[in-house]
């Protein structure tokens, strides 16, 4: 408090600096550059604050039950997000319902905010469904897989809503924007430059949201890039800006400003959220082989829940009764989705005819029918079962 | 009542099949909650520590350390009621449920690496376990089809098996089952053999009578169907604990006790045959050496299968010896003044806490050395035809650790001063002994010491670390009569030897170097010198 807290002149900050909110230490940071940022988190009342803390939190319970129940067989695979909290929830909660989100395979922070029950999330890695959800209706795509592919969809749908004419029109119920959320290690792809390039020239409403959480599994991120990821974007024309992805409040803000830009015909973004995937880069990767405790012990000191949880314990918007609450909450959270994916059947053989076309297709129609006979022609027939 | 649960070796990377145990965290009695870590497992790509799926409390450990489990092998059991009773009728459902819904390991698995089976046999109220546990790879087997397709009735055995997911599975299967079974020593109750006229015993050999064994109802076999069988292993207390003392699992322990119970000369026993023995002194005295081995046919042999560190220690012995062309130099040396310098060192306040060995000297003129030629800190790349200069010394030492040979490597030594070098090996022996050496810790060597006077021998010629450029083995050092200044005197007198890839270091530095760390040896105060 003894600082210049609330003047929107202090120390200059250079552009490669990270915008940044709150301090690792949850104290609020104040410099000339972030005023305009300060103004947009303003708003958020004190449940407001509490919310994006518990959606952390609980996000990060899924997460470490996950991870136990693919070292338990139960999972196939798992993503972990460990990390990557603030990144995910800061973004994820600066969006209205109707923009859309192509996630990578890690977003799952994201899916949370756009109302994705999390345990479905977890059919795609017990390997029993190719998603999980209805994209439709939660304006969250499926995720994908392969690396940077997605910025395209993501550019090409937001040229898609700007024929729509859902652009631009000041109606802020129907404006849309799109976000496509890669890590850096997807900016070494080629569409994700090229998804630029298309963006900036058309001026698509787009955010492509970068999540460099420092490693492309193995491979540092000194090894994509010369210079920092975010100025891509200057050599496409396209606004970026880098933002400290641990730091839930300096992410919400500047999301806000790129989906704002989109949503008014203001054209692209490109965001660079420095984070770090605190966990394995899959639960079939071994992290200490390419990266040192030191290293890790630097970004847990860095944790994204701990200092939001210090900025509101200084504020006086938290207390232990608070915490023990969100705690139970987070137990019972992990103990619904162990619950959801034991439970979790093996899916009809049948339903690899399901969603091969949008609408009936006479091919498909026909192997259905083709199979089903087959299966019934078994003295023993259950499904898919074998 | 006790509810027991299994958990099955799940596959902790993308497709790999099998896991060595490397350490319990949880022994038999502990209570247990859902995703505590229970077990560290080490994987064709890393370690692994793995949480339990359940609360309860541990009622058995069915894989020893150091072996090799398939995946979907049972590892341990956990009672998920250990507060209520069996009543004899509910625990024969229970373990029914808990075989049934567990994957089941692999039927070749069964005789060799399961070991509680036989005792699981014994233990007996589990006919059918004999055949429905470690059985089903029902994944490949063809289902039956209506009776209205003529093949149907052609079809014989293979057809009735997998109509029943809880039953006893395969022929074949049932067939490899046969085998093993007459072979347990233990007596066998009247449950066994009741159990046995349902399934298991009849089919070997004869396929034709398996199809009314196998057509029995579920029910049927749910109801002979015992609690999983390796909880049947008995013993009293004190022996259990001992058993966990030694590391012993029980499972494995050939029981003598009156009713099949391991007793402490079983376990002492057990115990005994684990450790390498001695000739054969006279005609049948032959027994497996080591308790992973098994005697070969003619009796006269162990076969132990190759696995874990020594697997990995032949791979890159095989790759080194056999890729790089090793020329060995040797230099005989009078260590007087180093053995002082120890000593000082020794009462030297600043070096209380770590602690000061010929083999730091030895470390600190090796890189003093290394300093000065620094071409001998290189490797060999052979894909790109490169020679790789490092710009740092990552240094390698050689540990002799329960679980083999390791060398662990202390990054950046070249930047440690003398008494950093010695909290660094402190800390690289204290976590290779506790078996803690990481894969990482290991990664990037550049040049490596193997201190083979700790055995009392003069020197020898030390296969080089893989992907290194040279190795210096470091001798015993004895107190020998030495010519010094002109007469016979009693000194320290020590042999240095250092491999080298000849690929990329030729004689003369090879032999510069070894020079250079001798001339340290000889005179300390050289290191003023040269650093």
């Amino acid at each position: 408090m003894t600082e210049v807290m609330q003047s929107t002149e202090g120390p200059q900050v250079d552009e490669d600096t990270p915008l940044q909110l709150l301090a690792p230490d949850g104290s609020r940071v104040a410099d000339a550059r972030n005023a305009p940022y300060r103004a947009r988190v303003a708003d958020l009342d004190a449940d407001a604050l509490r919310g994006l803390l518990r959606d952390m939190v609980l996000v990060r319970a899924f997460d470490t039950e996950a991870t136990s129940l693919q070292r338990q067989g139960e999972l196939a695979l798992y993503a972990p997000l460990l990390g990557q909290e603030a990144a995910q929830i800061g973004s994820g909660r600066a969006m209205a319902p109707q923009d859309m989100v192509f996630p990578s395979y890690r977003e799952h922070g994201v899916a949370y905010t756009r109302g994705v029950d999390l345990p479905h999330v977890l059919q795609l890695f017990r390997g029993i469904d190719h998603g999980g959800w209805d994209s439709q209706a939660h304006n969250f795509h499926l995720y994908t897989l392969v690396i940077g592919s997605h910025a395209l969809h993501a550019t090409g749908y937001a040229m898609g809503v700007q024929r729509d004419g859902l652009v631009g029109t000041g109606d802020p119920a129907t404006d849309t924007a799109v976000v496509a959320y890669f890590g850096d290690g997807a900016t070494s792809q080629g569409d994700v430059s090229e998804a630029l390039g298309f963006a900036a020239v058309n001026n698509a409403p787009v955010v492509l949201f970068c999540q460099n959480n420092q490693w492309a599994i193995s491979v540092p991120t000194a090894k994509q890039s010369r210079v920092p990821i975010y100025r891509r974007g200057a050599g496409f024309g396209v606004p970026s800006i880098r933002v400290d992805g641990n730091d839930v409040l300096a992410v919400y803000a500047a999301t806000q400003e790129a989906l704002e830009r989109a949503r008014t015909g203001g054209g692209p973004t490109f965001i660079e959220a420095v984070t770090y995937r605190m966990g394995a880069h899959t639960t079939s990767d071994d992290p200490t082989r390419y990266r040192t405790a030191e290293e890790e012990q630097h970004w847990r000191d860095r944790d994204p829940i701990d200092r939001m949880r210090a900025y509101l314990v200084a504020e006086g918007l938290w207390d232990d009764a608070a915490q023990a609450e969100l705690d139970a909450e987070a137990a019972a959270l992990g103990e619904r989705v162990r619950t959801y994916v034991k439970g979790l059947g093996r899916p009809a053989a049948s339903s690899m005819f399901d969603h091969v076309y949008a609408t009936d297709h006479s091919l498909v129609t026909r192997e259905s029918a083709w199979f089903a006979d087959y299966e019934a022609s078994f003295a023993e027939t259950q499904g898919g079962h074998r | 009542m006790p509810t027991f649960e299994r958990f099955t070796m799940p596959d902790a990377g993308e497709g790999l099949t099998e896991a060595d145990i490397v350490t319990w965290h949880v022994a038999v009695g502990d209570p247990v909650t859902v995703n505590q870590t229970i077990v560290e497992i080490e994987t064709a790509k890393s370690l692994v520590e793995l949480p339990s799926p359940f609360t309860g409390v541990v009622a058995e450990i069915l894989t020893v350390e150091g072996t090799t489990v398939e995946v979907g092998q049972p590892i341990i059991v956990i009672d998920t009621d250990p507060t209520g009773t069996a009543g004899p009728a509910d625990s024969g459902s229970a373990g029914a449920a808990a075989a049934a819904g567990a994957p089941v390991a692999a039927a070749s698995d069964v005789a060799g690496v399961q070991g509680g089976s036989s005792s699981e046999a014994a233990e007996g109220e589990s006919g059918a376990v004999l055949v429905g546990y470690g059985v089903a790879t029902a994944g490949t087997t063809r289902r039956a089809r209506r009776a209205s397709e003529p093949a149907a009735s052609a079809a014989p055995v293979a057809s009735a098996a997998p109509a029943v997911p809880a039953a006893p599975a395969r022929p074949d299967a049932v067939r490899q089952q046969g085998a093993p079974a007459p072979a347990v020593s233990a007596p066998i109750p009247p449950a066994v053999a009741a159990a046995g006229l349902t399934a298991p015993a009849a089919p070997a050999g004869r396929p034709a009578s398996v199809v009314p064994a196998l057509a029995h109802p579920v029910q049927s076999v749910t109801q002979v169907a015992p609690r999983p069988g390796t909880l049947a292993v008995r013993a009293k207390p004190p022996v259990r604990k001992l058993a966990r003392d030694m590391g012993v699992d029980l499972s494995s322990v050939h029981a003598t006790g009156p009713g099949g119970i391991v007793t402490r000369e079983d376990v002492l026993a057990y115990s005994a045959q684990a450790q390498p023995r001695n000739l054969a002194t006279y005609v049948d005295d032959d027994a497996p050496w080591l308790a992973t081995g098994q005697v070969s046919s003619d009796g006269r042999q162990t076969r132990v299968p190759v696995k874990s560190v020594r697997k990995r220690t032949a791979e890159a012995m095989v790759a080194s010896a056999f890729t790089a062309p090793h020329v060995t130099v040797f230099h005989t040396v009078d260590v007087t003044k180093t053995m002082r310098l120890v000593t000082r060192l020794r009462e030297d306040r600043e070096f209380s806490d770590v602690r000061v060995t010929p083999l730091l000297i030895t470390a600190k003129a090796l890189l003093l050395a290394v300093n000065r030629h620094p071409e001998i800190n290189a490797s060999w790349d052979e894909t790109a035809q490169e020679i790789v200069y490092k710009h740092y010394v990552n240094l390698g030492i050689a540990a002799s650790t329960p679980r083999g040979l390791v060398v662990p490597n202390i990054k950046d030594a070249h930047r440690l001063g003398l008494k950093g070098l010695a909290q660094g090996i402190a800390d690289l022996t204290a976590t290779a002994r506790a078996g803690r050496t990481s894969p990482a810790d290991m990664a990037d060597g550049t040049i490596t010491i193997t201190n083979v006077g700790v055995f009392g021998i003069d020197t020898g010629t030390p296969i080089l670390n893989p992907g290194e450029a040279a190795i210096l083995a470091f001798g015993a050092i004895r107190e020998q009569p030495w010519v010094h200044k002109g007469k016979i005197k009693k000194r320290f007198v020590t042999q240095l030897a250092l491999s080298f890839d000849h690929r990329l270091v030729d004689g003369a530095l090879g032999s510069r170097l070894l020079s250079d760390v001798a001339a340290v040896l000889e005179e300390p105060s050289q290191a003023l010198v040269w650093s």
